[in-house]
């Protein structure tokens, strides 16, 4: 939030958002109520008012009021965009705000690439009404047909008259519900959507003006520190020393194992924590599983089996040959770059201001006020942008420290902001998986039917309101326990997220083994368990079209009818020249498919690797990947995301797996849990297929599964030998290619 | 007391000198570019220039730097007037969330100081040791050779 609006501060305190509006005039009202239209799209559902959603304000400004949050992935900027053009008004007059609990409509968590699908459709619908609704009212106060009024800018006019939508509404609350009637303008008339509109915070960014929470400093700002336990379930016995008279200390907060201290400046934080770790003696649950037995113990567990597909193959009899394999992926980090970060303040009242890049402003409020014990309107939270997240990290539990620490010094702002150690220990991990593909096969080698089983732990354990999920309550003396996970269901599911194959198969069948307990701490990391299951069927059917003879693509296309897939696919291996690609000793191409949750984003990701048989290094030469999310709004920003999707996947599927044992996590830094860095990058090549009319797929996780299976069939195609554990790590590959 | 001189301007803070330099910047001279990000010295985030070279300021202490020119993003541009450099990373939109974006710039900007026409290997050689997670990477390389060009 806070992108370009200095008076925001002023204006809520104020009280100035009340006082320019009154009444609407009554026949206008009712006539709107009374039209009947489409039913209404997105979160314009839950909150019809289109006052929740924009204001006419003075000083020729429109205030864009928007639930979803900014967390790099430019949705701002397009939220921007789609309310300027439908409104007719130059984006420059947008004042944003997004994510403050106190004025924001309630759109629950900026996840699951649906911002744009229920934040953005909400914006352009709201915008669009109340261009309609203020024509309407020019029309009557101007006597000009509203057929023949045009706006510019704001400005009405027609019939030698006109006038701003501000002279039109001034000293009016404009009390009107979306109908659903009005249609949005047609591409010929935008000046914003699908244009080259540069992202609204990255000048503020490249720059070092304020815009992050980290570099957010109120008056009288406190730095606080928690000291982390060193394991899951660790408890705290005892602390031997008193750090109260370090300097700068402020106040040592103990709360059972939750320990923190409070100071006035950041590094004596810092100190003071470091100081109080060494002194302290924790108890430390013994048998617990390790990253080396994950899988093991992953299939192990008692679990809840939940199937999502059962269709008997009414072929079954055709088939000849049954194969079967299993697919494994460890736990993965989010891994900011800028270590979560909150500010809290507590007012005289009781009533606390939390400072917060979380995702769930509402929510988080919510489960803040539940860990607090006080009523949920003590706690609002205000968004402000942080380092990009990719899902749920520690986030919540930084401001969830921030209050616990807060609490104790009233009226003086807190700030927390974990260690680089705490964020690689701490956060909640992309959960390990364990995928197995079994099909039967006819005599061609075409599919007759096919199987796919999963085994993980939880995918979702945001606040959701709920105590239990912020870490630290986790650990105060009145505990509040982790509530049981659940698996997320239709149509977006979680484990089982793209687990049903896009492909239609005479038969299929997906079912998980979902595990309540968790090994490590986790939580939604950027596609679920997408990234694990398009992993998997991508790798599978690769090797059905090679024991088929059959190319990959083609054999893909047999089974692929939705004609968007189709094109996304073919138009993949054209940009990747897949038809005119000469084969080389250590060098394969590779290609693989998914439609996002099976109906977000259609992506396809062909590369090229070379692979040095002596170390096992693989070395990405080059990738190509064709799009198609919807309607476009803004080309670079689905281009930007599925080409840093595209990196992120390969810094996954190359080099990344967190180590855990029983002394706790062990991948504390970059040192120990490394990641792709720029030498190592390949030229990537992202397009995306425009569908002017259709609805906003979202793209922010659409290449994470297509991209990690295009390696290990790249991989297949130099080496001969199919690699189902990730990570490819050198050493790994080695000892693939010498058995 | 050290004695500092930041973006051009004296400045003199009350802290002891193996303060590290990255929170007198940031907190007491209220500077927004140098961002903490592991304060191993492993990400780059933090990167300014003290004369003209690179420097992690998260493990530099401040009492090592006193009288050298230390520059920050701020330093480069404004707002209002972005360097080049700058600018190039806005005019290829070389960023997702950004909080790279200072280690990047910083570094580059050191490489251009030593290098005015580089290649692209030796843009990548020069920012292997700045971490991206959104990964921009090949944005903040095309960003970097087009303020190259413009030089």
């Amino acid at each position: 939030m806070n992108v370009m609006n200095p008076t925001r501060r002023a204006l809520l305190q104020g009280g100035s958002l009340t006082l320019a509006f009154s009444l609407v005039p009554p026949a206008l009202a009712q006539k709107a109520a009374k039209q009947e239209g489409a039913p209404l799209p997105g979160d314009l559902k839950l909150h019809p008012k289109i006052s929740s959603w924009l204001r006419i304000e003075e000083g020729g400004k429109v205030r864009l009021l928007f639930g979803k949050v900014e967390i790099g992935q430019g949705i701002l900027t397009a939220a921007a965009q789609l309310a300027a053009d439908e409104l007719d008004i130059d984006m420059k007059r947008l004042v944003i705000v997004s994510g403050d609990t106190r004025v924001v409509p309630d759109e629950g968590v900026t996840a699951g690439s649906q911002s744009m699908q229920y934040g953005g459709v909400a914006v352009r619908i709201a915008a669009a009404e109340l261009r309609a609704y203020l024509i309407a009212r020019a029309s009557e106060k101007l006597s000009v047909d509203a057929a023949k009024l045009k706006v510019v800018d704001g400005t009405i006019s027609g019939g030698g008259k006109s006038i701003t939508y501000w002279d039109l509404v001034e000293g009016q609350k404009i009390d009107i519900e979306a109908t659903g009637t009005v249609k949005v303008k047609e591409a010929k008339d935008r000046r914003y959507i699908g244009k080259k509109v540069g992202r609204l915070d990255i000048p503020p960014k490249a720059t070092g003006a304020l815009i992050f929470i980290q570099d957010l400093r109120p008056d009288g700002m406190l730095h606080g520190r928690v000291v982390r336990p060193p394991a899951y379930g660790a408890k705290l016995v005892s602390v031997d020393r008193d750090v109260a008279t370090m300097p700068g200390v402020k106040r040592v907060v103990r709360d059972g194992s939750f320990l923190g201290v409070i100071a006035e400046r950041e590094e004596q934080a810092i100190a003071a924590t470091d100081a109080l770790r060494r002194a302290t003696t924790w108890d430390l649950p013994k048998d617990v599983p390790t990253s080396d037995t994950i899988y093991d113990w992953l299939k192990a567990q008692p679990a809840k089996l939940i199937t999502i597909k059962d269709v008997a193959s009414p072929l079954a009899d055709k088939a000849k040959k049954v194969v079967e394999a299993e697919y494994r992926r460890p736990y993965h980090m989010h891994a900011t770059i800028g270590p979560s970060t909150a500010i809290a303040t507590f007012a005289g009242d009781g009533s606390v201001l939390i400072q917060t890049h979380t995702q769930s402003p509402f929510e988080t409020a919510a489960a803040i006020a539940q860990m607090l014990n006080v009523s949920k309107d003590k706690v609002q939270c205000e968004h402000w942008q942080g380092s990009g997240c990719y899902g749920h990290n520690a986030m919540d539990d930084a401001a969830a420290d921030a209050a616990l620490l807060a609490r104790y010094v009233t009226g003086r702002p807190v700030r927390v902001q974990w260690s680089r150690n705490d964020e690689h220990k701490w956060e909640p991990y992309g959960s390990a998986m364990v995928v197995r593909v079994k099909a039967s096969v006819d005599e061609k080698g075409d599919i007759v039917d096919w199987d796919h089983t999963i085994w993980s732990t939880s995918h979702g354990t945001r606040p959701g309101g709920k105590a239990g999920n912020l870490l630290p309550a986790q650990t105060l003396e009145k505990a509040h326990p982790l509530p049981t996970p659940v698996n997320g269901g239709a149509p977006n599911y979680a484990a089982d997220r793209n687990g049903i194959p896009l492909y239609e198969f005479p038969g299929t069948h997906v079912r998980t083994h979902f595990v309540e307990k968790l090994a490590a701490r986790a939580s939604s990391t950027r596609g679920l368990g997408a990234y694990g299951n398009v992993f998997a069927i991508e790798s599978f059917i690769d090797d059905l079209a090679r024991a088929a003879k059959a190319d990959p693509v083609e054999y893909r296309l047999r089974y692929l009818k939705d004609p968007r897939a189709r094109e996304v696919l073919q138009k993949t291996a054209e940009m990747f020249g897949w038809t005119k690609w000469k084969a080389a000793p250590g060098k394969g191409r590779g290609i693989a498919f998914a439609r996002y949750k099976n109906l977000s984003t259609y992506t396809a990701v062909a590369m090229e690797v070379e692979v040095e048989k002596a170390s096992g290094a693989i070395r990405v030469k080059r990738v190509s990947s064709a799009n198609d999310a919807g309607e476009i709004v803004s080309y670079d920003g689905i281009v930007n995301q599925v080409e840093g999707g595209i990196i992120q996947s390969l810094s996954w599927t190359l080099k990344e797996g967190v180590r855990f044992d029983e002394k706790g996590v062990r991948s504390e830094d970059w040192t120990s849990y490394p990641i792709l860095t720029f030498s190592e990058i390949p030229p990537i090549d992202v397009k995306v297929i425009d569908r002017p009319g259709q609805p906003f797929l979202g793209a922010g996780e659409a290449s994470q599964g297509p991209t990690g299976a295009a390696l290990a069939n790249a991989v297949m195609d130099a080496t001969g030998v199919r690699f189902r554990d990730v990570p490819f790590l050198p050493s790994r590959i080695k000892a693939g290619l010498m058995a | 007391m050290p004695k500092l001189k930041v973006n051009g301007r004296a400045q003199e803070v009350a802290v002891p000198d193996d303060t590290p330099l990255l929170y007198v910047l940031r907190n007491d001279l209220k500077l927004n570019g140098p961002k903490y990000g592991c304060g191993l010295s492993q990400c780059g985030a933090c990167t300014v220039l003290v004369d003209g070279q690179a420097v992690r300021s998260c493990v530099t202490p401040v009492g090592s730097v006193t009288g050298q020119d230390i520059t920050t993003l701020e330093g480069l541009g404004t707002l209002e007037k972005p360097s080049k450099l700058q600018q190039a990373f806005i005019d290829e939109q070389a960023a997702q969330c950004g909080y790279c974006m200072n280690g990047m710039i910083m570094s580059a900007q050191a490489l251009l100081n030593k290098s005015p026409k580089p290649s692209e290997a030796q843009v990548r050689s020069a920012l292997d040791g700045n971490l991206c997670r959104c990964g921009v990477h090949n944005r903040v390389v095309r960003a970097v050779m087009r303020a190259s060009r413009g030089a």
